[in-house]
């Protein structure tokens, strides 16, 4: 094994694009669960964007096309789950599973086709002056589009979530639902609005796999990266910032795994590449010791509004 | 005043207001006027319908029939926030606060056009100054005192200026001296003009706040009054339509101690519970001892480390002379301590499941419905049956759902099913809470035939008068803290009110 | 306006029509899929729901194979239903199944090539071990940290992929494979090998172990006190630890349990139909059982007829690869469908449906 291949600038450069996908989707989720939705589905969700994305993306040869399709598709198949959840009152375990289960065959019946292809290239923004500067520059100023714009979707969501009065509904509809809707509010679109936008960024999340990380269409190519956003939420306590850190930490962790792997470490590949997965439960039980502070009140409840 | 003066000089007039739900009329053909300034009581028991009124006027509920006017003008606002918007707001009961938000955020939510936050702040401030309510924005709901956290309720009222401020109960949570500021705060507020719709079934508090009284009685207006000219009874037998029943019992001599606690402390299993803090007590076989305190000062704790779901430390907690502090809940059945929880709905029922299933529940040893692991479904339901029976519960039979009784009938059931397995000791928390006169009336004597038996009854309950007329000796939970029991007999306000926590009013006001 | 009313006590005749009815809306809805496919649907859906039993040529084949594949979907799927229905998620079904293919064959390869009748049955407590232990991480953690064991439970499905990737490369390859990557096959190791009870039926041990277990959980739920705990602390697990239940003790069961049976279920696939431990031997049987587990309304004689009814739609959906090139992908989301026509109706059963005329104010 040779350490020395590991070039430290590069690794954490591709931190951000390793760390994107799962950011992407894990600021989505903490939104929905703010609202007091529970959505097990983004796994589901994810993979259905990939496909989208990556189909109309070598479709229309434009992989900004394929990531706004992306998010619509999230966004449609979210649907599917809040009117069963909010509308139908089903269990939201079971419905999220259910999406998952839905959408893993759904995209993989869609994209039998693309299987192969090769995803339309993002050019790099090489953002002047900034990229120049000697190690930071590579490090945060020479990325795809996406990885600003995920940026910028934690800061907005932030912003709102904490300093607007649409935030403050959120959030008071995901505490008590019973109250939210005693003062007038209407619970069911709230929640709803919330799992598109949920829906949305995990598709779009999904699309960044096929069109930038990987980027081609493989059957079950997210392979529990949306799980992973999930237990990210926990770890963030629903907190966009801690997501973000969140997201990072894990990104970091599976470039090093891959890189260890690339150069020929001493550990066996299996290990590497089950390591992602063993670093997120020992994550879920350090934070679990802390107790489950910051999760919403009605995280998970049914809501039905008797008058 | 009569009916017509009333009538042209309203603030809101109600006419023909009916409401229905499947099986029961809530409202039937509801009219009456408030006048601007005037505390309106609204006065009924349980179950009579004023809840179902006070949403209709506050926009939660559309009426099925009749028609409202606010200052002569046509009031059918289609959600709380229209309402709102035409001056009537509403301090809720139950359900209306968010505990992880901080208090400005609580009013900021309950208020159509908020200032930005540090106006907020400051008009909250400067409000809750100038009404003897003090309360700091920023701290977190969860944290809040329950009379702290009807302030919040009120505060988010008053900010918007109202013209009808409605009260649903809202002393139920307060100790005496904290009732005494809010009336002083009341008062404050009609002198400025506002009316209030005050709803409320104690008598005592009506007489000495409200002008105005409506009676209801199974959804229909069936009296109104002047409460300062009558009595309590009066005002209570134009509530229930028929005179009282008061439990009787004949007073007995004490026996032995039959369970004791020494200096039990606990943290609460729940974020925004209550630790117990050092609880030394002694039942003695035979008495009632009752248990007052507001709402939220570890009621349901004390209940917890009793029936044994929190545990406390070995030598703590004894019954009859045995340990019994780190005992799981049946271990202590088995010895004969029984208790029921406040919440039926989830507690100490289980909704979904049949009443036979809910006698298993706490049944299971006393009653020998388990051998060696497998269940005794026949045993099981005669002993269902034989509650239903003995307790009166109005049910088609043991095969319905818990949830498909009604409170006061799934209440007599759950406290049937521990008093019908002959404990030693039976600890019950608001045993009446939420139920008619006449299911409470008949719990109360359940409780106290029991005492007469020889059993140890503890009865935490919020309902002071409750606990003057059933127990032999007083005690309070005040912030995880029990007073020392003092006998019930010549007991005055001002003593249970300090037992309650009066120390802490006195340093707000 | 339509509106919904909750009823006073969940509906027994709803309870037991939604998942027909969940069923005949997903036929529909398949059949205007495979249309959209361009494959004629009513065709379709013979070719899935009924070829694969009464077809001249096919019927023989696949008969057989009904119960080998519902076997082991009944086998993790009553032992997901005990967990459901105390709200404990095992949705890593998957993993203890893995790990329980490889513990139970690693054990009889490990004897290769003795003929002792001892063989078998030690594979057979080795695969209940192995997912039993597998689904006792979560369950630990859950119970000492509070962990979420839907994430923990999930996660370890990934691992015990890799671990299976591991083994089949590795410790457990064939000496004699000639490089290729996979154990000795079962068929060749006749003391190791799950073979038909019955000739001709598809019913090998697993198929007996699942009957047993659709019984044992029938027997626990309804007549014995540790069921009534489970469903008592699904309903209302305040209420339940009011009545004395330990939840330590009860989540270790259920997801011990699930655990074990899936490992079971691995370990007789194993050693059995898919006679070797290769990368991809497990088939999704661990996904597949929570719809199982729904689909059965999570009451084990549902789940005997549910796990039948997934298994033709597998047999079904392979014959319609073969016959009408159906794409594999269409039945894995004709199962989904499944699944979510069977929680939108679930609401005919809590809740009645109201049409009142909106009513001037």
């Amino acid at each position: 094994m040779d350490l020395g291949q590991i070039n430290p600038l590069l690794l954490l450069a591709s931190l951000m694009v390793a760390a994107t996908p799962i950011l992407l989707a894990a600021i989505g989720e903490a939104v929905v669960e703010k609202s007091g939705v529970l959505n097990l589905g983004v796994e589901g969700m994810m993979i259905t964007g990939a496909v989208v994305g990556f189909a109309i993306g070598v479709n229309t040869g434009s992989p900004a096309v394929g990531f706004v399709a992306a998010a619509a598709a999230g966004a449609a198949l979210s649907m599917l789950f809040g009117v069963l959840v909010l509308y139908l009152m089903s269990n939201q375990v079971a419905t999220g599973l259910g999406l998952t289960l839905f959408g893993l065959g759904l995209s993989s019946l869609i994209g039998k086709p693309y299987e192969g292809m090769k995803a339309p290239s993002m050019a790099k923004w090489d953002i002047p002056v900034l990229g120049d500067i000697p190690v930071l520059g590579p490090i945060l100023f020479r990325h795809d589009p996406m990885v600003y714009v995920s940026l910028i979707i934690v800061a907005v969501t932030w912003y709102v979530l904490t300093r607007t009065r649409a935030g403050l509904i959120l959030r008071g509809v995901g505490e008590n639902h019973d109250a939210a809707h005693a003062l007038g509010y209407k619970v069911v679109r709230v929640r709803l609005l919330a799992i598109a936008f949920g829906g949305a960024c995990a598709g779009l999340g999904g699309a960044y796999v096929s069109l930038v990380r990987v980027p081609q269409w493989v059957e079950g190519m997210t392979a529990g990266a949306g799980w992973i956003a999930l237990a990210i939420v926990v770890f963030a306590s629903w907190r966009p910032w801690r997501v973000l850190l969140g997201a990072y930490l894990f990104g970091g962790i599976t470039v090093l795994q891959l890189n260890l792997q690339a150069a020929g470490a001493a550990i066996p590949v299996e290990i590497l590449a089950m390591s992602p997965y063993v670093v997120t439960i020992l994550v879920l039980v350090v934070i679990s010791l802390r107790g489950n502070h910051g999760a919403p009140g009605s995280l998970g409840r049914i809501f039905h509004a008797t008058h | 005043m009569t009916g017509d003066t009333r009538h042209q000089n309203a603030l809101l007039t109600l006419e023909g207001m009916t409401k229905a739900y499947p099986g029961v009329v809530a409202n039937d053909q509801v009219s009456f006027s408030i006048l601007p300034g005037e505390v309106h009581a609204l006065l009924g028991e349980n179950g009579a319908g004023k809840s179902t009124l006070v949403k209709m006027i506050y926009g939660l509920v559309k009426p099925d029939a009749g028609h409202m006017t606010l200052r002569g003008e046509n009031f059918a606002p289609v959600n709380p926030a229209a309402a709102r918007a035409s001056g009537v707001t509403m301090v809720f009961q139950h359900f209306s606060l968010f505990d992880a938000l901080s208090v400005a955020e609580n009013i900021s939510l309950g208020m159509d056009n908020p200032p930005e936050r540090r106006a907020l702040s400051a008009r909250i401030r400067e409000v809750s100054q100038a009404y003897g309510l003090p309360l700091d924005p920023g701290r977190t709901v969860g944290d809040l005192s329950a009379g702290e956290r009807q302030r919040v309720e009120i505060i988010r009222c008053l900010l918007q200026d109202p013209k009808l401020l409605i009260m649903d109960e809202p002393t139920s949570v307060l100790t005496p001296q904290e009732v005494d500021i809010l009336f002083e705060t009341l008062r404050k507020l009609t002198a400025e003009g506002t009316a209030i719709l005050y709803i409320s079934h104690k008598l005592e508090e009506i007489r000495s706040l409200c002008e105005h009284a409506t009676v209801l009685r199974l959804g229909k207006v069936v009296d109104t009054c002047d409460p300062r000219e009558k009595s309590a009874r009066q005002l209570a037998e134009m509530m229930v339509g028929d005179t009282l029943h008061v439990p009787f019992r004949e007073a007995a001599e004490p026996g032995p101690v039959a369970l004791s606690m020494s200096g039990v402390s606990m943290k609460s299993p729940t974020e925004f519970g209550t630790d117990l803090r050092n609880i030394s007590l002694e039942v003695r076989k035979g008495e009632v001892l009752g248990v007052g305190g507001v709402a939220g000062n570890g009621q349901d704790e004390l209940l917890a480390v009793l029936s044994g779901e929190s545990r406390a430390q070995n030598g703590t907690i004894t019954l009859a002379g045995t340990d019994i502090g780190a005992m799981p809940p049946n271990a202590r059945r088995a010895r004969g301590l029984l208790t029921a929880p406040e919440e039926r709905l989830g507690h100490s029922a289980a909704p979904d499941m049949s009443l036979t299933e809910n006698a298993l529940l706490t049944g299971a040893v006393r009653e020998k419905l388990v051998n060696r692991g497998f269940l005794r479904w026949h045993r099981t339901k005669d002993f269902a049956r034989k509650i239903i029976t003995e307790f009166d519960v109005r049910t088609p039979g043991p095969d319905n759902a818990a949830g498909s009784l009604s409170g006061g009938n799934l209440q007599k059931f759950v406290i049937g099913r521990e008093v019908l397995q002959r404990p030693d000791v039976l600890v019950v928390n608001q045993p009446t809470w939420g139920v008619d006169a006449s299911a409470a009336a008949a719990i109360r004597q359940s409780l106290l035939d029991l005492a007469q038996n020889g059993a140890a009854v503890v009865v935490i309950s919020q309902d002071l008068d409750e606990l003057m007329e059933i127990s032999d000796r007083f005690t309070a939970l005040n912030e995880g803290r029990l007073a020392d029991p003092v006998p019930t007999q010549g007991l005055d306000v001002e003593t249970i009110g300090l037992m309650m926590g009066g120390g802490e009013t006195e340093s707000a006001a | 306006m339509i509106h919904l009313e909750k009823r006073p006590q969940p509906s027994q005749f709803w309870a037991g029509f939604t998942p027909i009815l969940a069923v005949i809306a997903t036929m529909i809805a398949g059949g205007i899929m495979f249309w959209m496919l361009g494959k004629p649907p009513l065709e379709a859906i013979r070719t899935i729901f009924w070829d694969p039993l009464f077809h001249e040529t096919f019927g023989p084949y696949s008969r057989p194979q009904l119960l080998v594949k519902a076997g082991p979907l009944i086998l993790i799927a009553i032992g997901l239903s005990l967990g459901f229905r105390a709200g404990i998620w095992n949705i890593g079904a998957e993993g203890q199944y893995i790990m329980g293919a490889i513990c139970g064959a690693g054990v009889g390869l490990a004897f290769y090539p003795s003929e002792s009748v001892l063989i078998f049955p030690a594979m057979v407590l080795a695969g209940a071990l192995g997912g039993w232990a597998w689904a006792m991480i979560p369950g630990l953690l859950k119970v000492k940290f509070g962990t979420n064991e839907i994430l923990v439970s999930l996660m370890l499905v990934y691992v015990a992929e890799n671990l299976l990737a591991s083994v089949s490369q590795g410790l457990l390859k064939n000496p004699e494979g000639m490089g290729f990557p996979g154990s000795r096959n079962f068929r060749d190791f006749p003391a190791a090998y799950n073979t038909e009870i019955i000739s001709g039926t598809g019913m090998h041990w697993g198929v007996a172990a699942a009957f047993v277990a659709v019984i044992f959980a029938y027997v626990l739920l309804t007549r014995h006190m540790l069921g009534f705990q489970v469903r008592l602390t699904g309903e209302a697990p305040r209420a339940a630890r009011f009545a004395g239940v330990n939840p330590t003790r009860l989540i270790l069961f259920c997801l011990g349990t699930s655990g074990a049976l899936a490992g079971l279920a691995g370990l007789f696939e194993v050693s059995g139909p898919s006679g070797q431990v290769t990368i991809d031997f497990n088939s999704g049987y661990g996904f597949t059982a929570i719809i199982v587990a729904f689909l059965g309304r999570l009451h084990p004689i549902g789940i005997l007829l549910a796990g039948l009814l997934m298994a033709l739609t597998y047999i079904g959906g392979e014959l319609a690869q073969l016959m009408l090139g159906l794409p594999a992908a269409a039945i894995q989301m004709f199962q989904g469908m499944l699944m979510f026509f069977l929680l939108a109706m679930d609401v005919l059963s809590h809740y009645r449906i109201r049409f009142n005329k909106t009513v001037p104010v």
